[in-house]
C-alpha cells in the first residue's frame, strides 16, 4: 500500500481516453468505484498498477491514469502476480470481466486465492460474453437462449466466492456497480487488506443481458457480516441468494512472500558453486 | 605384483579417452560417474559427461557417458573405449548411444552374466571383474566403487584424484568414506592384469580457472549476468534444472523466482514483473514455448524485454523428454502470429550457455523485445569441465524514461524504433502497456497509420540494431571456398570433423550461428562470400535451418543439407566422412 499525503479527487485517477463501453453498461461504474477508492486510500497514480486481461471490462487499465497493463485472454491474475512479486512497492489491482476470469483463466483464479499476494482481483461479473456480442460465460444460468448455445448450455453456473474461498482468497466480497459508493468502500477494505482480495461486482451487461437492469431491485446492501472464519463465511455462502452484498470473508492467513534466506551478495560469488 | 601406480600407460598416450559407466537402478553407476568426471577435472583434464536413463521416474538402469580429454571438448566421440558395467540388466537399451569398436574394451562382472549381444557386434575386447564378490570382500563398500578404481586405473587416471573426487562427493557421509575408498583400490589393483588399456597422455598445463558446470547451469548464471532478477517457473524436462539452479541463486542476489500453475501463467508471470521494470526469465522445452507463443507475441506487441530459455527436446508434441533435437527452430522464428520481431539465439557450446543467455538479457532489454533461447537437452544437462567463459562487455540496459516527461509518449517513433520506457512508480509518465495495437501514447487505436507505424517502429529496432561481432563464431579458413554452417550443439561435432578434415587437407570455414533471428543477412553473406559449396548442418528432420538460411539471405554456391533427427547426438566421424565425400563430389 502507497498511502500518501496527496489530495488527489477521484477525477484525478481517471484518464483521457473514452470507454468503448456501451451507454449504461456496468463498468462505468467500477471506474468510478475505483477512482474513489485510489482517493480515499490517498495513493500517487504512478504507484498502482491496473492489470486486465480481455474483455470488455479488460479495457479499464486504459481509463484510469494509474499505470495499466492490458494483456491476453485469461491471464491477467499471471501478469498481476508477476509484477506484485517483482515490485512489492506497488498496489496492483487485477480487473476482468467473468469469462476472462473463470473460463479462460480459471486456473489462473484457483491459484491467485492459494497463493495470496498481495493484490486485489475485481471481477466484473455480467454472465455473458460481450465483446463477442453474446454468448454464456461460466456463470450464466444453464438455460439462456443464444446463437452458440440454442436453449442454453445445461451447465450450472460457476460459484465464485465458493471457489474463492475453497482455494484460500485471504477476503471475498460482493459489489454492485449500480452501487459506486458502497462499492469503493469494499475496494477500499479489499486494497487495504492483505494478501489476495477478491471482490466480485455484479456489473450489468445492458446490451446482451438487459433483464440485469432489474439487478438493482435484487441486491442486497450489506447482506453479508463480515467473518474471519473461513466456515462461518462458507456456511453463509450456502444461502447466498447471489444478490447479498457487502464482505463476507477477511482472513487472516500471511500473504505470499519468498522463502528461505535472501542476500544481496555480488554476482561474482555465484561463479564459486562451478570453479575447479 | 605390480603397484597401484604402476600401470604402464601405452605411450604417448590419448589425449581423448571415453568410457560408459552403466548398470541397473540403485547400482550407483551416477555417483560413480561424477566422481570419475570430477577425477579427471582434478588430474588436470578436460572432460564432459551426459547420462542416459530409462523410462523410470526413479531409479532404472542407467548409463554415465564420459569423455576426458587434453583439451575441451563440446561433444562425445565416435566410439567409446570402454563400456563398464556393474550389471546387465536393460543395459541394451542404451545399444545405440554406446558405439564400439574392434579396440574397445567391454569390461563386466562375471558374476551378473554375458554382456547383451548388442555390444559385441564389433568384437570388442572383454574383461571380466568380479566387482560385487570384491566389494563383499570389503565391509560397507559397493560395487560401483571397484568398478571406478578400475576404469581410473584404465584410462590412467591418479590414485589421488580419485580419491580427491570420492572424498568431495562423500563429504557429508565420512562414514562411507573408508569403504568407498578400499573399494576404489581393490578395483584398481584388480584392473592391473587387464591388457586392453586406454591410457590418457599427461593433462595440458593449467592456463587459467576451469569451472565444472552444465549448460543449464551456464545459462542460469548467464542470465544473472546479464542482469535478470525476476524468474517465472514451471518444472519440465529438461529445463528444470536450470530454474533449480537459479532459485537460490537468485535469492543470494537480491532476485526471486516464483512457480507458476502452468506455462501460460509462468510467461505472463516474467511478462508482468519485466513490465515492473525488473529484467525477467523463464525456461521451458517445446511443449511449454508452445503454450507461451500467444503471450510472447504480447510482449512483442507491447514492447516488454524478457528471455525464454528454451531446453529443446525431442518433438513433437510430448516427444522424447529426455532426448535432444533442434526441432523448435521454427516454432522459435515463425511461431507467433501476426509480423512479431523479436529476438532467437542459440549458444553452441556448454560454456557459451553462459554468454548467449547474458547476451540474450542484454539485447532484450536494450531492444524491448522477447528473446528465445535456443539450448537443448544435450548442452543443458552435460556437464562439462570448461576454461572459465572470457567476460562480455555490458550493454546499454532497458532506455528508462526520466520522471515526468512532458507529454510522455511510451510508444514514441524514435529512429533507433526504441523509445524510453517508464517503470511503475516513476510519476507523471503513466501509460498503459497493450497488446491492443495503439498510437504512441499506449492508447489503444484500430488506425491502419498506427498499426503500420508501430510494426515498423517494432522491426526498425531489431534491423537497425548494431549486433557487433557475436551474432557468429566464424572460425577457419576464410579464404576456403567450402563453408559448414550451423548452431547449436551441432557446433561441437562440426568443429571436431573439421579439424580431422583439415588433417585430411580440406580447408573449410565454419559458420556457427549464434544470433538467429533476426538472421543478420548482410554479415552472413560476407562471411559466405566467395563460397563455393556451403554444408548446412542441424540436427531436426526437415532442415528448418537450412530452410530460414534461404528465406533470409542469398547463399552463394552449392549448399547441401545434412540434417538428422534427434534423439542420438550428431558423432564427429559422420560430419567428417560427409565432409569427404562432398569435397571430392
Amino acid at each position: 500500500m502507497n498511502e500518501t499525503a496527496v489530495a488527489l479527487a477521484p477525477a484525478g485517477y481517471k484518464s483521457e481516453v473514452k470507454p468503448v463501453w456501451c451507454p449504461g453498461c456496468g463498468d462505468f461504474g467500477v471506474v468510478n468505484a475505483l477512482s474513489k477508492a485510489f482517493a480515499k486510500l490517498a495513493l500517487r497514480p504512478e504507484d498502482i498498477a491496473v492489470v486486465s486481461g480481455i474483455g470488455c471490462s479488460s479495457r479499464i487499465p486504459a481509463y484510469m491514469s494509474s499505470y495499466g497493463f492490458h494483456g491476453v485472454h485469461g491471464r491477467a491474475l499471471a501478469a498481476g502476480t508477476g509484477l506484485k512479486i517483482a515490485r512489492p512497492d506497488l498496489t496492483v489491482v487485477v480487473t476482468g470481466g467473468d469469462g476472462d476470469g473463470y473460463s479462460i483463466g480459471g486456473n489462473h483464479f484457483l491459484h491467485a486465492c492459494r497463493r495470496n499476494v498481495d493484490m486485489t482481483y475485481v471481477v466484473m461479473d455480467n454472465r455473458v460474453y460481450g465483446m463477442t456480442k453474446g454468448q454464456p460465460s461460466p456463470t450464466t444460468e444453464p438455460d439462456w437462449d443464444s446463437k452458440l448455445s440454442p436453449d442454453g448450455t445445461g451447465l450450472r453456473e460457476f460459484q465464485p466466492m465458493v471457489i474463492a474461498l475453497a482455494s484460500g482468497a485471504n477476503f471475498v466480497a460482493r459489489g454492485f456497480t449500480g452501487d459506486p459508493n458502497g462499492l469503493a468502500e469494499i475496494l477500499v477494505e479489499a486494497m487495504r487488506h492483505p494478501g489476495f482480495s477478491f471482490v466480485e461486482v455484479l456489473s450489468p451487461c445492458v446490451t446482451f443481458r438487459p433483464e440485469q437492469k432489474e439487478w438493482k431491485k435484487l441486491v442486497q446492501e450489506d447482506a453479508f457480516t463480515p467473518t474471519a472464519d473461513a466456515k462461518e463465511a462458507a456456511g453463509r455462502l450456502m444461502h447466498d441468494t447471489g444478490f447479498d452484498l457487502g464482505v463476507l470473508y477477511a482472513g487472516g492467513r500471511a500473504p505470499y512472500a519468498p522463502r528461505g534466506p535472501r542476500a544481496e551478495r555480488p554476482v561474482e560469488e555465484l561463479e564459486r558453486r562451478f570453479v575447479l | 605384483m605390480t603397484t597401484a601406480n604402476e600401470h604402464p600407460v601405452v605411450p604417448p598416450g590419448l589425449d581423448s579417452v571415453s568410457v560408459v559407466l552403466a548398470g541397473s537402478g540403485g547400482a550407483g553407476v551416477m555417483t560413480a560417474g561424477n566422481m570419475l568426471l570430477e577425477a579427471a577435472a582434478h588430474a588436470g583434464y578436460y572432460a564432459l559427461m551426459t547420462r542416459s536413463s530409462g523410462p523410470q521416474i526413479r531409479g532404472g538402469e542407467a548409463a554415465a557417458l564420459i569423455r576426458i580429454a587434453t583439451r575441451p571438448v563440446e561433444c562425445m566421440e565416435d566410439r567409446f573405449h570402454v563400456l563398464a558395467a556393474v550389471d546387465w540388466e536393460n543395459v541394451q537399451r542404451f545399444d545405440a548411444e554406446i558405439p564400439l569398436g574392434p579396440s574397445s574394451l567391454v569390461l563386466g562382472d562375471p558374476d551378473q552374466g554375458e554382456p547383451p549381444a548388442a555390444f559385441l557386434r564389433s568384437g570388442p575386447r572383454r574383461a571380466a571383474l568380479p566387482l560385487k564378490r570384491i566389494a563383499r570382500s570389503i565391509p560397507d563398500a559397493r560395487p560401483n566403487m571397484v568398478l571406478l578404481g578400475a576404469l581410473a586405473s584404465l584410462v590412467g587416471l591418479p590414485e589421488a584424484s580419485v580419491g580427491h573426487a570420492v572424498g568431495k562427493s562423500l563429504g557429508k557421509r565420512p562414514a562411507s568414506l573408508g569403504p568407498s575408498l578400499a573399494a576404489v583400490a581393490a578395483g584398481r589393483a584388480a584392473a592391473a592384469d587387464i591388457q586392453a588399456r586406454h591410457g590418457l597422455a599427461p593433462p595440458p598445463a593449467r592456463a587459467g580457472a576451469r569451472w565444472l558446470v552444465t549448460g543449464n547451469e551456464a545459462a542460469g548464471y548467464g542470465a544473472i549476468k546479464g542482469g535478470v532478477r525476476f524468474v517465472a517457473a514451471y518444472p519440465i524436462t529438461p529445463a528444470t534444472e536450470l530454474l533449480e539452479w537459479m532459485a537460490p541463486a537468485l535469492a543470494e542476489v537480491g532476485g526471486t523466482l516464483v512457480q507458476a500453475e502452468d506455462e501460460l501463467a509462468s510467461i505472463n508471470m516474467t511478462i508482468g514483473g519485466s513490465y515492473g521494470g525488473v529484467p525477467a526469465l523463464t525456461a521451458t522445452s517445446g511443449p511449454g514455448l508452445s503454450l507461451m507463443i500467444e503471450a510472447l507475441g504480447l510482449a512483442v506487441a507491447a514492447e516488454v524485454p524478457l528471455v525464454v530459455v528454451d531446453v529443446m527436446r525431442v518433438g513433437p508434441s510430448t516427444g522424447i523428454p529426455t532426448k535432444s533435437e533442434q526441432g523448435d527452430l521454427n516454432i522459435a522464428v515463425h511461431g507467433l502470429h501476426g509480423d512479431a520481431p523479436h529476438l532467437v539465439l542459440a549458444p553452441n557450446s556448454v560454456a557459451d550457455c553462459l554468454r548467449t543467455t547474458q547476451w540474450a538479457v542484454q539485447l532484450a532489454e536494450a531492444l524491448q523485445a522477447p528473446a528465445i533461447v535456443l539450448s537443448d537437452q544435450f548442452l543443458g544437462q552435460a556437464r562439462s569441465v570448461v576454461d572459465r567463459p572470457a567476460d562480455t562487455p555490458a550493454l546499454a540496459g532497458r532506455d528508462v524514461a526520466a520522471t515526468a516527461v512532458p507529454g510522455y509518449r511510451r510508444y514514441a517513433l524514435t529512429d533507433s524504433g526504441v523509445s524510453p520506457m517508464a517503470i511503475p512508480g516513476s510519476a507523471g509518465n503513466a501509460y498503459t502497456a497493450d497488446g491492443l495495437e495503439h498510437n504512441e501514447r499506449g492508447n489503444p487505436s484500430s488506425q491502419a497509420t498506427d498499426h503500420v507505424a508501430q510494426l515498423d517502429k517494432r522491426l526498425r529496432k531489431l534491423e537497425s540494431f548494431d549486433y557487433g561481432d557475436a551474432w557468429a563464431d566464424l572460425e577457419g579458413d576464410a579464404t576456403a571456398d567450402a563453408v559448414v554452417v550451423t548452431f547449436g550443439s551441432c557446433t561441437g561435432p562440426v568443429r571436431e570433423a573439421l579439424e580431422r578434415a583439415k588433417a585430411d587437407g580440406l580447408r573449410a570455414r565454419l559458420v556457427s550461428l549464434r544470433l538467429l533471428s533476426p538472421l543478420p543477412a548482410s554479415r552472413l553473406e560476407a562471411a559466405l562470400a566467395g563460397a563455393q559449396r556451403i554444408l548446412v548442418v542441424e540436427q531436426n528432420h526437415s532442415g528448418q535451418l537450412h530452410r530460414h538460411l534461404r528465406a533470409e539471405c542469398d547463399l552463394p554456391g552449392h549448399v547441401t543439407s545434412l540434417r538428422r533427427a534427434g534423439a542420438l547426438q550428431f558423432q564427429p566421424g559422420e560430419i567428417h566422412r560427409h565432409l569427404i565425400d562432398w569435397s571430392r563430389a
